[in-house]
């Protein structure tokens, strides 16, 4: 097993931050750094993302959100700087690590169902295994995810034999059966076929309208438009700009700015 | 307005059906195709009709000894005569019901997997077969346990023994196999190197030198007084290293599953173990399953050469009895029945391993 952890107190897994001056920040990002190995992927980010904010971070490929948002659940390591998620900051400690995996749901690009199980075990695993929940509980929350991402018939079906749209929308199911307190969306509509965008985006505009905390990586700027209290722009591993999408659409303060919304909105 | 309508499906024409079609398609398609048919049915011709002549219309099957052979035939009453020697070797006669017994539950966990019966029924005997069974096996065939008088493993042999090395290096040269692809893939430095370490040690050396260094070699390390039972020493050094290729094998699998696959298990706040068997392990090993059938086959026939280390399985038993002077010439039949024996075990191993692949199939490529 690969845990570092201290041995103290087993029940106080996470080691809880003083939440004063900001408060109502389910994410806090100070200082965020990392590189790939010279190559400096994120220059020192900062974020605070308050409970039920649901905020697009878009930028040119590249320039690092994907990285960004991999790293609140640790998927990537930070080198310097501090994330602190629900309360818990994230460090090499492996408890702290799952604690806050435990608590925020993600959505991959290609989905990254598992093959090997149905529809209806994929949305189980997790509940069964890592929150312990009874079987028939985790069934009953499982079909009610389901039906919410309209795609309870195909429960019993395996991921290879549904469509792109219809696969992510279970990977969509599978994160909230979880129910997590934080949704990470890394670009999920990029790998869709055009007729099958609308489907999932539909989900995310109704999981949003549910008071999720959404943070979302894409290139629907119309989702961003509908959808988002606050729209990143991020370029060269740096936050360029912050605003609401009415600002941000209408009256971008930055050029790097305007020059990326002017190449994305002129077809 | 004109609507579209479907046409309606046709047989395809007379001549592209049928027996002739097939033939011509397949065997004379073209003049050197054709040519080849000729000669390679000359061949299987004047090839095959004397060795069945032989082997069966000539043969003698049933009599009391070697009078009763036909010198033109296969002389299977040697086959017949000495069966006993060849599938128990020196084992008792009086406590043969031990191993037959354990034979039956064998074919009870095994000969079900090939039959269509339900997934839940399978899973269970295949359970049984690699827990229940090998204690039974042991239990009854070493004996000293329950009242049976104990056996001594000098006095096992023939296809039984085969088939215990076989089973017990199978059964434990996976488990050790996993574990060292998993070891030789893990982020901590001192466990990766011990697995390459453990790993390239016995891919390098052959087999032969493993057994003779576990048979010769190893009591002369020992502290005096210490001695281990020849087969085990036998056993651990066909496990070892069959679980080194074993290893490489199952690695492949973890490499070809995407990185995806680890980070939406991670994502999902699955710990180390529980991503591996989940969601790593079940889609590594079905990829690999013609992998590991190659490697258990290729087990099983290794399992020969501890003939060199004085203990009889099957085809040592067969050979050892080819020198007796009351049968002659009976190399043929004896090598040819080894064979067989062989050839049904492996054949079966290979088809349980595409029923087994079919079977997982989810209709979804990596």
């Amino acid at each position: 097993m690969q845990q570092t952890g201290t041995g103290s107190a087993p029940d106080n897994i996470a080691s809880p931050v003083e939440s004063v001056a900001r408060d109502e920040a389910i994410i806090r990002v100070d200082d965020l750094n990392k590189w790939f190995g010279e190559f400096h992927v994120l220059k020192s980010l900062n974020l605070d993302v308050r409970k039920g904010e649901r905020i697009v971070i878009c930028g040119p490929s590249g320039s690092g959100k994907s990285t960004f948002i991999r790293c609140i659940n640790h998927l990537e390591a930070h080198q310097r700087g501090q994330i602190i998620v629900d309360g818990v900051e994230l460090n090499e400690d492996v408890k702290n690590i799952e604690a806050i995996r435990r608590e925020v749901g993600m959505v991959f690009q290609h989905f990254n169902l598992f093959p090997h199980l149905s529809v209806l075990e994929n949305c189980l695993l997790a509940p069964i295994w890592v929150r312990k929940t009874p079987r028939n509980e985790a069934i009953e929350t499982a079909m009610h995810y389901l039906e919410r991402v309209r795609i309870p018939d195909q429960a019993h079906k395996y991921p290879g034999q549904l469509s792109g749209g219809q696969q992510q929308r279970v990977a969509i199911a599978r994160a909230l059966c979880m129910q997590p307190k934080i949704m990470l969306f890394d670009e999920p509509t990029s790998a869709l076929d055009p007729e099958m965008i609308k489907e999932v985006l539909d989900v995310m505009v109704e999981l949003a309208s549910s008071g999720m905390t959404m943070l979302c990586v894409t290139h629907e700027m119309g989702f961003a438009k509908t959808v988002a209290d606050r729209v990143i722009f991020m370029d060269g591993g740096e936050i360029v700009e912050t605003a609401a999408p009415g600002d941000f659409f209408t009256n971008p303060q930055q050029p790097r700015t305007r020059e990326f919304l002017e190449q994305i909105l002129q077809h | 307005m004109a609507t579209h309508q479907a046409l309606p499906d046709q047989p395809p024409p007379v001549s592209q059906r049928g027996l002739l079609r097939w033939l011509r398609e397949n065997l004379f398609s073209t003049w050197y195709n054709s040519v080849l048919t000729v000669v390679i049915g000359y061949w299987l011709i004047t090839t095959f009709v004397p060795l069945i002549n032989w082997a069966f219309i000539q043969a003698v099957f049933t009599g009391d000894g070697a009078d009763a052979c036909n010198p033109d035939g296969a002389c299977w009453v040697f086959v017949g005569q000495r069966l006993g020697f060849f599938i128990y070797g020196f084992y008792p006669a009086e406590f043969r019901w031990r191993p037959n017994l354990v034979f039956v539950l064998f074919a009870i966990s095994v000969v079900p997997q090939f039959l269509p019966l339900s997934t839940t029924i399978r899973k269970w005997l295949a359970i049984f077969g690699i827990t229940g069974l090998p204690l039974a096996a042991y239990f009854l065939i070493a004996g000293g346990h329950f009242g049976l008088e104990s056996v001594p493993t000098s006095r096992w042999g023939g296809l039984m023994l085969t088939l215990i090395l076989a089973y017990v290096g199978i059964l434990a040269a996976l488990p050790i196999g996993i574990l060292l692809a998993l070891g030789r893939r893990s982020e901590m430095p001192v466990i990766r190197g011990i697995c390459v370490v453990f790993i390239e040690f016995w891919r390098a050396v052959p087999l032969i030198t493993i057994l003779f260094m576990a048979s010769v070699m190893l009591p002369l390390f020992l502290p005096d007084g210490v001695t281990f039972d020849k087969l085990l020493r036998a056993l651990v050094g066909i496990t070892l290293f069959q679980s080194a290729y074993m290893a490489e094998v199952v690695r492949g699998g973890l490499q070809a599953i995407p990185r995806g696959q680890y980070e939406a298990a991670e994502a999902l706040g699955l710990g180390y173990w529980r991503r591996m068997r989940l969601i790593i392990l079940p889609q590594a090993l079905k990829i690999v399953i013609p992998g590991i059938a190659n490697t258990v086959i290729s087990l099983f026939k290794d399992t020969t050469l501890v003939l060199i280390i004085g203990l009889f399985d099957l085809l040592g038993a067969v050979k050892s009895t080819l020198s007796d002077p009351a049968w002659s010439s009976v190399m043929a039949e004896g090598y040819l029945f080894v064979a067989f024996c062989f050839w049904v075990f492996c054949f079966g191993m290979s088809r349980y391993s595409h029923r087994l692949e079919k079977q997982l199939e989810t209709g979804h490529r990596n």
